[in-house]
């Protein structure tokens, strides 16, 4: 069992980063609905308060993390320009290879039709993504702004879920489609 | 580390709204940029070439960097103008949340490969 170098990082990108980013959104939205003066005493409210800016803060960087590998690591793999134009380094593969890139692949159509994949799949991954780790940023900085005044602040509690769930249906758009996309076309 | 807190004794909400505001409206900002970039740089070849900041990247490169300073940097600016101001939040979180949608808007495949220059 061997990674090669392109391999580990896409798995750092995707899997432990990933797997990171929705363990921090569980652990902090279960802090955040629970953070209410009626739901728990005010020790309560201290331990909570304390989980949701450790699971808040973790889900930010995760998410900084992930796009910054993603766009400046795995992502230029992806888009090597290697099969040459109208893609014959493709011809007849089943998978990327030296002398066509994942991008390349897909747009080949060498396998199937693919070139949605690229088209609107890895378009609007590579792109959304990025919306993620901003929400996310606002998220954290509204918890730490307000503190212990959150659990007796609905509106501002309100505000921080939005956003938060924001963050994550942006991330997981991009991780579906990543999933996806690396199931068709991988990097190796 | 423990932290004491009294729910009685917490008070509403007397923080200015104003760092918030900032933050809530450069949110929205940072995604409206990249949104408006991904457009532009599919309709524009001149656009498109000077976002390539790296080769390897490609004009992502360019989308991403302008779109984060765009971020931070209008954070900065808001929260440096706002900070001790009280501004109303609803007009703000609606502000954003307009620049939010716009910022997914252009990045949606459909939408900005539409503007696509031939």
């Amino acid at each position: 069992m061997k990674l090669t170098n392109r391999e580990t990082w896409t798995f750092i990108h995707g899997m432990v980063l990933g797997s990171f980013f929705l363990l921090a959104f569980a652990g902090g939205l279960a802090g955040l609905w629970s953070l209410r003066t009626e739901y728990v005493t005010p020790a309560g409210i201290a331990e909570r308060l304390r989980r949701l800016k450790i699971g808040i803060t973790a889900m930010a960087i995760a998410a900084w993390a992930t796009v910054i590998t993603g766009t400046w690591i795995v992502y230029p793999w992806y888009r090597e320009s290697l099969a040459g134009e109208g893609f014959p380094g493709c011809e007849g593969a089943s998978a990327p290879g030296d002398d066509c890139s994942p991008r390349d692949f897909l747009l080949s159509n060498a396998s199937g039709t693919t070139e949605d994949w690229h088209q609107f799949g890895m378009e609007w991954k590579e792109h959304i993504a990025w919306i993620s780790p901003m929400l996310a940023t606002l998220a954290v900085f509204v918890v730490f702004y307000y503190g212990p005044a959150l659990a007796r602040n609905r509106a501002a509690r309100l505000l921080v879920l939005v956003v938060f769930v924001g963050a994550f249906l942006a991330a997981a758009i991009a991780g579906l489609f990543g999933a996806l996309i690396t199931k068709t076309a991988p990097i190796t | 580390m423990s932290e004491t807190v009294h729910p009685e004794a917490l008070p509403e909400v007397d923080r200015p709204t104003g760092p918030v505001a900032a933050a809530v409206l450069a949110a929205g900002i940072g995604a409206f940029v990249l949104g408006l970039l991904t457009t532009l740089s599919e309709a524009s070849m001149g656009v498109h070439d000077f976002l390539e900041f790296d080769d390897d990247v490609g004009p992502l490169s360019g989308k991403t960097i302008l779109a984060v300073i765009a971020y931070f940097g209008s954070w900065g600016i808001l929260h440096a103008v706002w900070r001790r101001q009280n501004p109303a939040l609803r007009p703000i979180l609606i502000a954003a949340a307009v620049l939010v949608a716009l910022g997914v808007l252009g990045t949606f495949p459909t939408f900005f490969q539409a503007f696509a220059s031939d």
